[in-house]
């Protein structure tokens, strides 16, 4: 049985008929062509379908779609603007923050989540908010630096 | 992997919530970080889900001396409460640091952590060490649990068909308090292999409580926590055997102290 959801997707209303059981990664990936979410894992666990809610990182995975009417989604399609990257998505490419590119939008979409609240977090801080972005190349060493980086760029970005 | 097929109702009110929650087969959804994966799984088939989370049952106040925390506050909320930052309180971000990653803490809520009992959730030491009540609502009407009766053992409650938690309640704690959560955790899952939380006042140790190392989270009743500890009932399984459990909240259980008595002098 299929129920009309209306949802707010990078600023966009967007009207599909659900399942109730489905889930926000299926309805961003099959109901709206929003394949940038992905799907690494059945268990809610690995991070690569993180998209924002209201400004704050969750799992796709791990919400209904219905659950989420009514809140603001943002997933990785619209981090980039006129063709220019997002300061976080430009420091991922220079500072080698990712390999084959898998957990790649969950893990820019759960750095912006952490930027924004703290927008010159210590080491140790990117490492905790990244316990659930699984990432099986890189090791993290350089997703760490990405991150620092990116922060460094956008504090300078809005100091001056 | 998606859960089996189910409705989906949002209670736009408690009463409304209630009427919901007759049909037999029904489950209460909050942020959903426990029940979505068992969905998932399989392992819960609810015939329909309840969304409560738009009812008013978050926020955290301190009303005379007792702190109010909502049932639907996430866990990322109290992490940024300033009614916490109270060595007598430290206790519970302490321990909500360490629960799941972010996006869980951003959604997951800790009326809905309890609800779901979890034998290795974290947050049960803690509210059973600072001596928390909680309030619970049904079609019955209101009535408040101390949450050493409130846990029944492995994922059961002592929550009726259509009662749901509103608020837990913690009196704070004695002038010169501190407290203290630590755990040792499966590295994979990130639950508990064994955690202990400590109240210490001025006059000594008040409450020690531990989880994941049984059915239930329990208080260590007796005069010496380690005493009570070797008589407790200890579980184990494929991850760590019962001695080893038993071993580690043992040593769990004396950092927990020496931290919360640390805390004891920061306290005015």
């Amino acid at each position: 049985m299929l129920e009309p959801l209306q949802l707010v997707v990078n600023g966009e209303r967007r009207s599909l008929d659900v399942e109730p059981r489905t889930l926000l990664v299926h309805a961003l990936r099959d109901g709206l062509g929003l394949t940038g979410a992905h799907i690494g894992c059945d268990t809610s666990q690995c991070g690569a379908c993180t998209v924002l809610l209201d400004g704050r990182a969750v799992k796709s995975c791990t919400l209904l779609a219905l659950q989420a009417e009514g809140a603001e989604i943002t997933t990785i399609e619209s981090l980039a603007s006129d063709g220019e990257m997002h300061p976080i998505q430009r420091s991922f490419v220079e500072n080698h923050g990712l390999q084959c590119g898998f957990c790649t939008p969950g893990l820019i979409l759960t750095a912006t989540d952490l930027l924004s609240r703290d927008p010159d977090p210590s080491d140790d801080t990117i490492r905790h908010s990244l316990r659930g972005n699984f990432c099986r190349c890189t090791g993290y060493e350089t997703i760490v630096e990405s991150i620092r980086a990116a922060g460094a760029e956008m504090r300078g970005s809005v100091g001056r | 992997m998606i859960p089996a097929p189910v409705r989906y109702a949002r209670a736009t009110s408690l009463e409304h919530a209630f009427q919901l929650l007759a049909e037999p087969d029904s489950k209460i959804l909050a942020g959903g970080q426990s029940l979505i994966p068992v969905m998932k799984l399989r392992i819960a088939r609810p015939s329909l889900v309840v969304d409560i989370s738009q009812l008013e049952l978050r926020g955290i106040d301190v009303r005379g001396d007792e702190l109010h925390v909502g049932a639907l506050t996430t866990w990322d909320e109290l992490l940024d409460a300033r009614e916490l930052e109270r060595p007598a309180l430290a206790a519970i971000g302490e321990c909500v640091r360490g629960i799941g990653d972010l996006q869980v803490r951003n959604r997951g809520t800790v009326g809905g952590s309890l609800a779901h009992a979890d034998p290795a959730s974290d947050m049960p030491a803690v509210l059973l060490a600072l001596g928390a009540t909680l309030q619970l609502r049904s079609p019955e009407g209101e009535r408040d649990l101390r949450v050493a009766e409130f846990f029944a053992g492995p994922f059961t409650t002592a929550l009726s068909a259509q009662e749901l938690i509103t608020h837990i309640v913690v009196p704070l704690p004695a002038p010169g308090s501190g407290s203290a959560y630590v755990s040792v955790e499966h590295p994979a899952s990130g639950f508990a292999l064994a955690g202990a939380a400590a109240l210490v006042g001025r006059d000594g140790v008040s409450r020690v409580a531990v989880t994941g190392v049984a059915g239930q989270p329990s208080l260590l009743v007796s005069g010496d926590p380690h005493e009570a500890l070797e008589a407790a009932e200890i579980f184990g399984d494929r991850f760590a055997s019962a001695e080893y459990r038993r071993e580690l909240a043992s040593v769990l259980v004396r950092r927990a102290v020496e931290r919360a008595a640390e805390r004891t002098k920061g306290d005015a």
